[in-house]
């Protein structure tokens, strides 16, 4: 899909000196969508199996096999439609798109062109300061993935792996609306945000279930045509996105302003050295020759199966963050990292259930320490590592000052590496906060005892040292006296 | 034994051990043999497996069990997959593709009991109307050696007409049943495009393509097509409606049906002499107490062009999997993908088919796309209103089948044009995905004629029913070429 026309931008402007460039970016996102089978036979689309051991007749493109559409890639396109505020095509329309290629093996791969199952929706990104802009989804459509084919290990050879081939994917085409590649990873990630939440795609984007084409052109600020683009194909990470988009507006802006021209290509990043490269112009382009599949009747959706729909979409991101702000007063920044991810987000509500009145505790902890354990040993929540019952029982020991914070840090460390329980850990280790005035009275009355010359000192005047007793006093009961009455305590007792 | 039985006679037979299916399928098969050198109807004749099963449909009907078509022998256009046996479309591409799986007319009429003798010889991937395009050498028209059997179902139509076997399975997407039906003297018909399932049938033209029968009789392809008929999950275009019993109500009176007779199809270039057996069938109709009316279908004379836009494209795209990589022929040590892609289907396919894939790929090219396929769908639709108007006044349209009996071999194999306009009056159905039959009604110099009978979508019952009591009432349909007899 083209995603916007180019146009050349005037010669007077590019080469103009210190001109301001404006950056315009178009995102054409692969989303592979989490059925079981493939869009069009029954093959399984598990990942990661042996060479052509998930490919049936159909995706092998036999003589006499027929595509027969999976329901369930329809039922998670308009998930996604319903969720962007799209419209639902009453009819949409699988096309062929022909070119040959060994790895698309019926010489033509099933998509939509003229007639899209979703059209015209918006998702909303926020930017660096925090401010909110929406980007329009032009459409989204219904497609089969190619095959692979591989070079590695096959000394002159192609070899043609095909289990990818015929699993569904959705085509999210947005409009070029965004303006810095930052916008752009901004929009990516909102989108996989979204198809997460809506379990139609796992997201997965080192085995390539989630990557991008990037349309990216510049214009002079202020021009109302847009430049020549240049599509970076199959960027498979945010941060290649980024870079990706980061050298192709340099590369470009330096083309015009050293006199040259940016041409309609599309080309390929390189991870390894962060360029692009050229890997075919326009005029090399295939004339993919689309027209209906007549193997596929046109796909109609009444009204009543979009209800049923709708009826079943979860609470989304955006709502789901407002709803975090208001019921938990939480900041919209904790209220978004909270709902990134479903999983996270539901984890989050489990531990608050388990901690009532918690709401704030319960964010700093699930943000801070639970998410950077996490993230130290490459988990998913999904892992079970912590359950949130456990996280929301060291919390409440926490709440009811039976630990302090600090030695809650240590709990946790425990906790997470042996899978006891917050009151386990506490009783075994002895950390139980002391919350008796007589034995802090009594740890206070020995360590003023043994230290006569500071106690002297204090005495004298010297306040800085009212820390020094703060810390003896917790040495001696191993961090274990509550904060509050041992501050309370010495104030008393120190001055004599 | 088996000069003159039909299907309707030979199952009965059969289930009543008259005859055994072994001994019937041995004679079949020695007559097959003994026909190929003159009528090159087959391109594998699946003796072996034949007998065996034949074994199995007697045990059956021995036990007093077996499908409706237990122990009838058939044949199959080598266009149908067949589990371990090759299906080859007619094409050099194919000469030795075996597919792993059968299409589900073949399982289906399986499953009826029906035993294959073997696969028929057919245009190459279909396309064609004289049966000249095969790889495997022409097929012969059994009235006379030196013409065409007609196309592309020719081998179906020779090997019915010179009793080879009572029945065999056929596909119809511009005239390909009924066509050679009519050039053979056997009764053909093509379903309503959705009525049998396509999977299994190597496409030539998906949205055109349909499989039906040749036989003898219209009660014979009722018998058969009811085995074969009915909605196929695995085929996205098959429509859920249920199968009727095509038998029921054969013989009731014709009295008071309303029969349409084609303006358009009675035109310049139909034969004066076709013209008038055409014409005697109508008188026939009359006497059984049909109503006949002339109508015009103004859009007709479009059908031949339209269809020559959307048959190719569609090909084009369908032929694009026989690259060389995993099936079919592959060309020797090519050097590169590009040439592996070239000589492999510089090989593979003949001349009609390479016309047809690049004509295909003219009109859905960027900047003709509008021009040729947009218009040729405009044009379709068009035509499916013609009929629809039409049929909202009778019940059944009747023509000729062809505007001529059979062409003499290579008459008109240098000129594509005048071959295409040999499908002038049966493109049309198929454009509109219309039921249509052609049933025997007489000779021209010796030579068979068709009549067409064009019904309403999914009225195939209609159609068999006025084919059953014209052949009640003629006797075309049982001649024999005399060399066969």
């Amino acid at each position: 899909m083209n995603a916007h026309q180019g146009t050349r931008v005037s010669k007077g402007a590019a080469t103009e000196p210190g001109a301001a460039w404006e950056t315009v970016i178009g995102l054409e996102i692969h989303a592979q969508l989490a059925t079981r089978s493939k869009i069009f036979s029954g093959a399984p689309t598990a990942y990661g199996a042996a060479p052509n051991t998930q490919a049936c007749l159909v995706d092998l493109g036999y003589p006499g096999v027929l595509p027969v559409l999976n329901a369930e890639a329809v039922r998670m396109a308009v998930r996604f439609g319903l969720a962007i505020g799209a419209r639902i095509a009453h009819q949409s329309v699988f096309a062929r798109k022909n070119y040959f290629y060994p790895d698309l093996p019926k010489g033509y791969q099933i998509s939509q062109y003229e007639l899209p199952i979703v059209a015209g929706g918006t998702l909303d990104i926020v930017l660096e300061d925090g401010s909110r802009k929406r980007i329009g989804v032009t459409r989204a459509h219904l497609e089969e993935d190619a095959g692979k084919s591989l070079h590695e290990g096959l000394a002159g050879l192609t070899g043609i792996d095909l289990n990818r081939a015929g699993t569904p994917l959705l085509e999210i085409v947005s409009e070029p609306e965004m303006r810095s590649a930052k916008e752009a990873v901004a929009y990516m990630k909102k989108v996989h945000t979204l198809v997460r939440y809506l379990e139609i795609c796992d997201g997965n984007m080192q085995e390539g279930s989630f990557r991008c084409d990037a349309n990216v052109s510049v214009r002079p600020a202020g021009a109302e045509k847009f430049g020549t683009r240049a599509e970076i194909k199959n960027v498979n990470s945010f941060r290649y996105v980024e870079k990706a988009i980061l050298y192709e507006v340099a590369r470009q802006i330096e083309l015009i302003e050293s006199g040259g021209k940016v041409i309609q290509e599309t080309r390929l990043f390189d991870p390894d050295r962060g360029e692009t490269r050229s890997m075919r112009s326009k005029e090399e382009a295939n004339d993919y020759r689309y027209f209906p599949d007549p193997d596929l009747l046109p796909l109609e959706l009444d009204a009543a199966y979009v209800e049923s729909v709708r009826a079943e979409l979860p609470e989304l991101p955006d709502a789901k963050a407002a709803r975090f702000s208001a019921q938990y007063g939480l900041s919209d920044y904790d209220a978004g990292v909270l709902t990134a991810s479903r999983e996270l987000a539901d984890y989050y509500e489990a531990v608050t259930r388990g901690v009532p009145g918690q709401p704030k505790l319960a964010a700093n902890w699930v943000m801070g320490e639970f998410a950077a354990a996490l993230h130290k040993e490459g988990l998913e929540i999904s892992a079970g590592k912590l359950p949130a019952e456990r996280l929301a029982g060291l919390l409440a020991r926490i709440a009811d000052e039976t630990i302090s914070g600090k030695i809650a840090k240590e709990v946790f460390e425990a906790m997470w590496a042996n899978g006891e329980s917050a009151d386990a850990v506490i009783a075994s280790k002895g950390l139980q906060q002391i919350t008796d005035t007589g034995a802090i009275e009594r740890a206070i009355a020995e360590v003023m005892a043994q230290h006569p010359d500071q106690l002297a000192e204090f005495r004298a005047g010297k306040d800085k040292l009212f820390g020094f007793f703060v810390g003896q006093v917790m040495k001696a009961t191993r961090g274990k006296a509550n904060p509050a009455q041992l501050n309370a305590l010495l104030k008393e007792k120190l001055p004599g | 034994m088996i000069d003159r039985p039909t299907v309707t006679q030979l199952a009965a037979d059969l289930r009543a051990r008259k005859i055994s299916s072994v001994e019937l399928v041995r004679a079949c098969l020695a007559r097959i043999e003994a026909s190929q050198p003159a009528l090159n109807a087959f391109v594998t004749i699946t003796a072996d497996q034949a007998l065996e099963q034949a074994e199995a449909a007697d045990r059956e009907l021995a036990a007093g069990r077996g499908g409706p078509l237990a122990g009838v022998p058939i044949g199959h256009k080598d266009l149908f997959c067949t589990a371990g046996v090759r299906t080859t479309c007619g094409s050099r591409m194919l000469e030795n593709f075996v597919a792993p799986y059968d299409a589900t007319v073949v399982a289906r009429l399986k499953a009826a009991g029906a035993v294959m003798l073997g696969k028929l010889n057919m245009d190459e991937f279909a396309m064609g109307s004289s049966n000249e395009t095969s790889y495997f050498g022409p097929v012969r028209n059994p009235w006379k050696t030196d013409l065409v059997p007609g196309g592309s179902s020719g081998g179906s139509a020779a090997a019915v007409a010179a009793r080879l076997l009572p029945a065999a399975t056929a596909t119809d997407t511009g005239g390909s049943i009924r066509q050679p039906a009519a050039f053979c003297g056997v009764t053909g018909i093509k379903p309503t495009y959705g009525r049998v399932s396509r999977y299994g049938m190597i496409a030539f033209a998906s949205s055109l393509d349909q499989g039906g029968v040749i036989a003898q009789t219209a009660e014979d392809c009722a018998r058969v097509l009811r085995s074969m008929a009915g909605f196929d999950p695995r085929d996205s275009t098959s429509v859920d409606i249920p199968v009727p019993d095509y038998l029921a109500g054969l013989d009731a009176p014709l009295a008071g049906v309303r029969i349409g007779v084609l303006k358009e199809f009675f035109d310049t270039g139909l034969d004066a002499g076709y013209e008038r057996r055409v014409r005697e069938a109508f008188a026939v109709f009359e006497r059984l107490g049909a109503r006949l009316c002339e109508l015009s279908l103004p859009n007709i004379p479009r059908s031949v062009p339209a269809y020559y836009v959307v048959a190719p494209a569609e090909c084009s795209s369908n032929l694009a999997r026989y690259d060389g990589v995993r099936f079919g022929h592959r060309c020797s040590a090519p050097r590169d993908l590009a040439d592996l892609y070239k000589r492999s289907r510089s090989e593979g396919f003949g001349p009609e088919v390479k016309r047809r894939i690049m004509t295909g790929t003219y009109v859905l090219s960027a900047g003709y796309y509008d021009a040729y396929y947009l218009k040729a769908q405009r044009v379709r639709r068009m035509i499916t209103g013609d009929f629809e108007r039409a049929f909202a006044e009778v019940d059944l349209l009747m023509g000729p089948t062809t505007p001529t009996v059979a062409f003499a071999l290579g008459a008109k194999s240098a000129d594509p044009i005048t071959m295409y306009l040999n499908d002038i009056y049966t493109i049309s159905a198929n454009l509109a995905g219309l039921p249509a039959m052609s049933v025997p009604c007489g000779f021209v110099d010796g030579l068979p004629a068709g009549l067409q009978i064009i019904g309403p979508h999914f009225a195939e019952q209609r159609l068999l029913h006025a084919a059953h009591r014209f052949q009640r009432e003629t006797d075309w349909h049982t001649r024999v070429p005399e060399r066969c007899a």
